[in-house]
């Protein structure tokens, strides 16, 4: 049960503090579930946010079905679904009352300001350890697939559905190479 | 049946909905300005305003909102509950094939490729978004006279910190909002 009231809080609370969607938390998500709590390995949790990233809905939502799912089954799915979706059901139910005093006040939006520095931060924080740890790989195919993929997402603002099919086949014929050289040997 | 119809519509937004985010606005327009006429385009707009406001997933924030306003607290929660049950079904399908197969060298090597792909999404999101707070936009001007100084000594302070001592990420956020927000209050 106290496993349970701590996998709700520490979805709740993530939910509850970020600010700007799925590629925001999945990467607060790691830090907690993977750093901080080490009840998910690094690995595994890439390939989690690869799979939250091709099933539809919010990747926010998708990532944390996937880490209760992993951390405590079915029941843990649920646990930390309820977590997530919570606090912007409470916020937004309070908000909808009196939301044009909330959207102009002036403190709000230099603090909601701030915060996108620090949001960044965090996320290229997270980034850069994950950069580091592929380079380390020494893997061409890899490399070549991050720096590809950056270049198409960033500026030529392509479709992220088949950046993920091109890459997942990417990865699966390379596979395939791998095996053959490996039964020639 | 007016939770029937939200629960079917928000059903549709997050099964139709991929990529996540900004993917799902068309279709929560169309649902719900077009389709059921139940916000006017004014209204659509504030919401998308409050969303980036407010933590959370945009659909979520939408179905919340809508739900509120068509059928009170229980609308709301319908209309959440309908958004997210296609992604709970087909998530959990595909984590059970995950672990199921995994151990097998063609999923081994999917994943191989995927990783990197998904990094590079971060990695733009991460970005933009620190454009965003330094320029307004998302265009690198490297026009120096029109970056928001207190923005990256925002950003610096938090990458060093979080690098540095490891901090946990929601003290960053919460504190450069505090910080900053004086900062903005007392220079403007």
């Amino acid at each position: 049960m106290k496993f349970y009231v701590r996998l709700f809080l520490a979805t709740f609370t993530l939910s509850a503090f970020t600010f700007g969607g799925g590629y925001v938390i999945v990467p607060l998500m790691r830090k907690q579930f993977v750093e901080k709590l080490k009840w998910i390995e690094e690995e595994e949790m890439l390939d989690l946010t690869a799979i939250a990233q091709s099933t539809p809905g919010a990747i926010a939502v998708n990532a944390s079905v996937l880490i209760g799912y992993r951390v405590a089954g079915i029941k843990g799915a649920i646990v930390t679904v309820v977590g997530t979706v919570l606090p912007p059901l409470i916020i937004l139910s309070v908000i909808s009352v009196g939301y044009t005093a909330f959207r102009d006040n002036r403190i709000v939006q230099v603090v909601l300001k701030a915060m996108q520095a620090g949001v960044a931060a965090v996320i290229l924080d997270v980034v850069y350890g994950m950069v580091k740890d592929i380079l380390w790989e020494r893997k061409k195919l890899m490399l070549l697939i991050l720096m590809t993929a950056f270049l198409a997402v960033f500026f030529f603002k392509v479709n992220v559905i088949y950046l993920i099919l091109v890459s997942g086949l990417l990865g699966f014929v390379s596979s395939l190479k791998r095996d053959r050289e490996d039964d020639a040997s | 049946m007016i939770y029937i119809q939200l629960f079917w519509s928000f059903f549709q937004i997050g099964l139709l909905s991929f990529g996540g985010g900004y993917a799902a606005l068309p279709l929560i327009q169309e649902q719900i300005v077009e389709k059921n006429g139940w916000l006017s385009m004014t209204e659509f707009a504030d919401v998308i305003t409050i969303s980036q406001m407010t933590p959370g997933p945009i659909a979520i924030n939408a179905a919340s909102f809508v739900g509120i306003q068509l059928g009170g607290m229980f609308g709301a929660v319908v209309a959440t509950v309908g958004c997210i049950t296609p992604s709970i079904l087909i998530a959990l399908t595909l984590a059970h094939l995950y672990y199921k197969y995994r151990k097998l060298t063609f999923m081994q090597g999917i994943l191989q490729g995927l990783r990197p792909a998904v990094l590079a999404m971060i990695a733009s999101a991460g970005i933009s978004l620190a454009m965003l707070a330094f320029w307004g936009g998302n265009q690198i001007s490297f026009d120096l006279g029109s970056i928001d100084l207190i923005a990256v000594f925002l950003f610096c302070a938090g990458f060093f910190a979080l690098r540095k001592w490891k901090l946990n990420p929601i003290l960053i956020m919460v504190g450069t909002g505090v910080i900053g927000g004086c900062m903005y209050l007392f220079t403007s």
